[in-house]
């Protein structure tokens, strides 16, 4: 679905969101409270500029509108894989963008993400992953790297990762195997009022991924590993 | 004088030299073998300690929870167990109140053998550092090693309060040959390794304001800076990250879309930035702009 469906079957035409380039940004009324949107689109690659004015986008609501919730659009294919955006930081301006959203929640903000088309690696990890809690549409696709380049990298075969990902969670791109793993609380599906008013109604920020990918059987390690070094 | 390389160093003589003599005790030791659950099914063999070594020290006599990453095993990448070992140390940090929290990071990121797992487990590495640093607690990166600090895990070592890093030492998003493979080598020469170094390495991050120390590649260097930063903190109000926000877009600006790290430091206004590859990192500390220093937290 394209932003413009997202934001009319959440808010009717009680929205300001604009594209600009591939930022997106604005404000929407949902249950007569204003809400701020801040997200990316065109499968937007994230580089220093797009992390940055996303950042400004956050700081502007977390300074002008104490406690606005904020909803992130996540629509990336990744990280901008450019010597220029090596060069200024682009680690340091996704972790600014990063830090911006965690100063955000520590204020009071509830912070919502929502992966409506894709999302990859270094665009996730500082945009929806740090969101409160992320979802996602049922049809929107989240992963860390393309099979042929993942078999690249690791000197795995091709036909091995295919086949892992048609089965196996750790590999495979549905969102549903995000869920499974806790990465993403929950599917967005038909009303997508409904999820935002539920993702929105709930207050307890702690990060749960752990405990929710062992509950629901698609991440079994993690949470018990965290719990052994608390307890070793 | 100590004359070791602290980049040839593996992660535990790393940790060794850092902490305290004989301070450090593990949690989760190769002994207990809590391996990766996903590395089996690829053929790929584990290690009894995921590649990352956490527990608790001294440092300067000042209790310290401690972490080193592997880089040579699988890169230093993060996978399930292997994060969960570092938000389980971050956790413990917060009930616990240790002075600090030092992580020697090496990494190439995510662990794509694990993808999905890896990509969670880093950022939830990262929302556990940020918790321990919001708590007061100060948060240290020691970047060394010598398959540098990347990806994800780059990100998340620069949410750090103090970011020391050797003059040989690299700390960036995506490596060289991810960039070349996908622009080709007119976008990123990998094998070009003096524009690899002034792009990624030690003397940029300082001389841009992206690391906090410059020291060189001394475990006995790393270790003076790490015992200066166990008093360090930043903390995270809206008024710092405005800052950090005008002077981020403020060096953006001034390199323009094509600048070389020669051409942006002199812009920085660094004199004579053309000898920067040439010097050591004495050198290069005093070198540093003023403009730039309040994105890092030490001042030259």
């Amino acid at each position: 679905m394209d932003w413009e469906g997202v934001a009319s079957r959440l808010f009717g035409d009680d929205h300001d969101i604009v594209a600009d380039g591939d930022f997106l940004g604005g404000t929407a009324t949902f249950d007569g409270a204003t809400i701020a949107i801040v997200g990316t689109t065109n499968h937007a690659a994230v580089g220093v500029d797009l992390a940055l004015r996303q950042a400004r986008a956050v700081l502007a609501t977390t300074g002008e509108s104490p406690g606005r919730p904020l909803l992130l659009l996540v629509d990336t294919q990744g990280q901008k894989l450019r010597r220029r955006d090596e060069l200024l930081g682009i680690h340091r301006a996704m972790a600014h963008l990063g830090c911006c959203l965690d100063l955000a929640r520590r204020n009071g903000h509830p912070v919502i993400g929502l992966v409506y088309d894709q999302a990859l690696s270094g665009g996730f990890i500082t945009s929806g992953l740090m969101a409160d809690a992320c979802h996602a549409l049922p049809e929107a696709e989240i992963r860390v790297m393309r099979v042929p380049a993942m078999a690249r990298v690791t000197k795995l075969s091709e036909e091995l990762l295919e086949s892992l990902s048609l089965t196996n969670p750790v590999f495979a791109p549905g969102v549903a195997n995000y869920v499974a793993m806790g990465g993403v609380r929950s599917l967005w599906d038909g009303d997508l009022a409904a999820g935002l008013r539920a993702a929105l109604a709930d207050r307890d920020t702690s990060d749960r991924r752990a405990e929710e990918g062992a509950q629901r059987g698609g991440r079994r390690v993690a949470a018990d590993v965290i719990r052994r070094v608390l307890e070793a | 004088m100590n004359s070791a390389s602290f980049a040839e160093m593996s992660a535990r003589q790393r940790l060794a030299a850092i902490v305290d003599d004989r301070s450090f005790h593990e949690w989760l030791p190769p002994s207990d073998r809590v391996t990766s659950p996903h590395l089996a099914q690829l053929g790929v063999p584990a290690a009894f300690d995921d590649g990352v070594a956490i527990g608790r020290a001294t440092l300067s006599g000042r209790a310290i929870f401690v972490a080193a990453q592997e880089g040579e095993f699988m890169g230093g990448g993060v996978g399930e167990v292997h994060g969960a070992k570092l938000v389980g140390l971050l956790r413990r940090a917060l009930r616990d109140r240790p002075d600090a929290v030092v992580l020697l990071a090496e990494s190439g990121g995510v662990r794509l053998h694990e993808a999905n797992a890896g990509l969670i487990a880093v950022s939830e590495v990262m929302r556990a550092l940020l918790d321990a640093r919001a708590a007061g607690i100060a948060t240290v990166m020691l970047i060394g090693g010598a398959n540098g600090c990347f990806g994800g895990m780059g990100i998340v070592a620069r949410c750090a309060d103090t970011v020391v890093m050797s003059d040989i030492a690299r700390h960036a998003m995506s490596g060289p040959e991810v960039i070349e493979s996908s622009n080709g080598a007119g976008e990123f020469d990998s094998r070009d390794r003096a524009l690899v170094w002034r792009t990624t390495g030690g003397k940029h991050r300082w001389l841009t304001g992206d690391c906090d120390v410059l020291v060189e590649d001394d475990p006995a260097a790393f270790r003076a800076a790490a015992i200066a930063a166990l008093d360090v903190h930043r903390p995270m109000t809206l008024a710092a990250l405005q800052q950090e926000s005008m002077l981020l877009q403020w060096r953006t600006a001034i390199a323009g879309e094509g600048a070389d790290a020669i051409e942006l430091w002199t812009l920085l206004g660094v004199a004579d930035a053309r000898a920067v590859p040439d010097l050591d990192a004495a050198a290069v500390r005093v070198l540093r702009p003023a403009a730039v220093a309040p994105l890092a937290n030490g001042g030259a």
